[in-house]
């Protein structure tokens, strides 16, 4: 019975916050949604998503600690490393017969994915010609992306996965220790463009040759999953590269027309030239 | 409750399990007779970054089709699913899978308490959970949120069990309807209604 309640609320809260904050949440996928928001309640002590709804219109400091729990993905630096592997071997060497490069990571969270990247790129001899957008809807998030700044325990993950995914160089090479983080390199973000956007409700910003967007979709649902593919097709230049997290598919969505399989091991794709 | 009674409208079957659990999995999944209509889904504590074989490994010995769950993918009747390794497996509207990479529950990704709340949630006391061999404690509350959804549930005994924290745990979160020793569990998995 509670769950029929819930199923009641949910749909409200999410209504709420979207006319209070201008978050849509609508399109979101409900299971993990609701586990979300089931721990939210626990941390604000609420004891139904309605009393949770109702500090949330009249407590605004509330919302960016709710925007947390709704949004933050914490990932790892070359997560992944077959992926990156894959970009590295076969997506490369096309990228670097463009005079230019625009690269979006879409859902960037706290930007482990960004620097993954810029990384890669610099590696290849391509970072000085290149243009990273990284968006998220998170500001705090985006924050600590543009920071940069890493607790120096995960850096032994970091390390590892980037040598699997065929380093040319040494992950020590782009941060500096100290006081128990890691810094990465402001050389970096030089050609790095971090900023706030939408997948939900914003449009298309700029012609781009590679978008990577992983375990992002899965948490939308499928109508907002179409949306966002939309979003990638119409952002990507003919024959651009789109990459997705490893247990995501185009499979069920009404644009994989749109795309064929270029590595389909590893999740990426390039857009048709029609 | 006899198996028959046990698997009496049931539409799925969440079960979860860690060490050991390949072993007694091998027993049930080949037990499932052709034309049964029931989902299965199963999170099993694997390794993370290493592609599983359960899929193919039980493939070859079960009637019905095993495959690894894919996001959004709507729920077929008389198949069985395997949540991949680092992800959470989720049952949302539809029904249809979903995949998360939400932080790993009781140390474990995927977590067996994510997919039995969200299966509750969605198949209510059409669900039946069931709790396995295993060294954690994960399962045992998700296995309490099937109960409290009105589904059915079932824990093997934790002294026939490879591993018996998995099932004690379970058992200690309130009643459940069955215990069943390992050699019983086959018969509940063959007592299935053929279409």
């Amino acid at each position: 019975m509670t769950s029929s309640v819930f199923d009641i609320e949910l749909p409200l809260l999410l209504e709420a916050v979207y006319r209070k904050y201008h978050y849509d949440f609508r399109g979101y996928a409900a299971a993990s949604l609701k586990r979300r928001l089931t721990q939210a309640m626990e941390r604000f002590g609420c004891r139904t998503l309605s009393q949770l709804q109702d500090r949330l219109l009249h407590e605004p400091a509330l919302f960016p600690a709710l925007l947390d729990f709704l949004t933050v993905q914490v990932s790892e630096m070359f997560r992944d490393p077959p992926y990156f592997r894959a970009l590295r071997n076969k997506v490369v060497p096309l990228l670097r017969t463009y005079p230019s490069l625009k690269v979006w990571v879409a859902g960037c969270s706290t930007g482990e994915e960004v620097y993954s990247l810029a990384i890669l790129l610099q590696e290849e001899g391509l970072l000085e010609r290149s243009l990273i957008y990284a968006t998220d809807i998170n500001a705090s998030a985006l924050e600590r992306a543009q920071a940069g700044i890493y607790d120096a325990a995960r850096i032994g993950g970091f390390t590892d996965n980037h040598r699997k995914s065929g380093a040319r160089s040494s992950l020590s090479d782009y941060y500096t220790a100290a006081y128990g983080k890691a810094v990465f390199d402001k050389s970096l973000k030089t050609n790095i463009v971090f900023a706030d956007h939408s997948l939900s409700t914003d449009s298309a910003f700029s012609e781009v040759q590679l978008v990577s967007c992983r375990n992002v979709l899965i948490y939308f649902d499928r109508v907002l999953q179409d949306r966002v593919l939309g979003l990638f097709r119409d952002s990507l230049c003919r024959k651009g590269f789109l990459g997705l997290g490893a247990k995501e598919s185009l499979r069920f969505s009404a644009h994989s027309y749109a795309f064929s399989d270029f590595v389909a091991s590893d999740k990426i794709f390039q857009k048709e030239a029609s | 409750m006899r198996p028959t009674d046990l698997v009496r409208g049931i539409d799925a079957v969440v079960i979860g399990a860690s060490a050991g659990g390949i072993e007694v999995l091998s027993m049930l999944l080949p037990a499932i007779p052709a034309g049964c209509r029931v989902s299965f889904f199963i999170v099993m504590h694997i390794p993370r970054e290493r592609p599983s074989l359960l899929p193919e490994v039980f493939s070859a010995r079960c009637v019905l089709p095993v495959k690894e769950a894919e996001d959004k993918e709507p729920v077929q009747p008389g198949t069985v699913y395997f949540a991949p390794p680092d992800y959470h497996m989720l049952i949302d509207r539809g029904p249809a899978l979903a995949l998360s990479g939400d932080e790993p529950v009781h140390f474990s990704r995927p977590s067996i308490d994510v997919l039995f709340d969200s299966a509750a949630d969605i198949y209510g006391e059409r669900l039946m959970g069931l709790i396995l061999t295993g060294a954690n404690q994960d399962g045992a509350a998700g296995l309490a949120a099937v109960g409290r959804a009105g589904g059915r549930t079932v824990v093997q005994e934790p002294g026939s069990a490879a591993v018996a924290y998995l099932p004690e745990a379970a058992l200690r979160e309130g009643p459940v309807d069955a215990v069943l020793a390992t050699d019983e569990l086959p018969g509940l998995f063959a007592a299935w209604p053929k279409g």
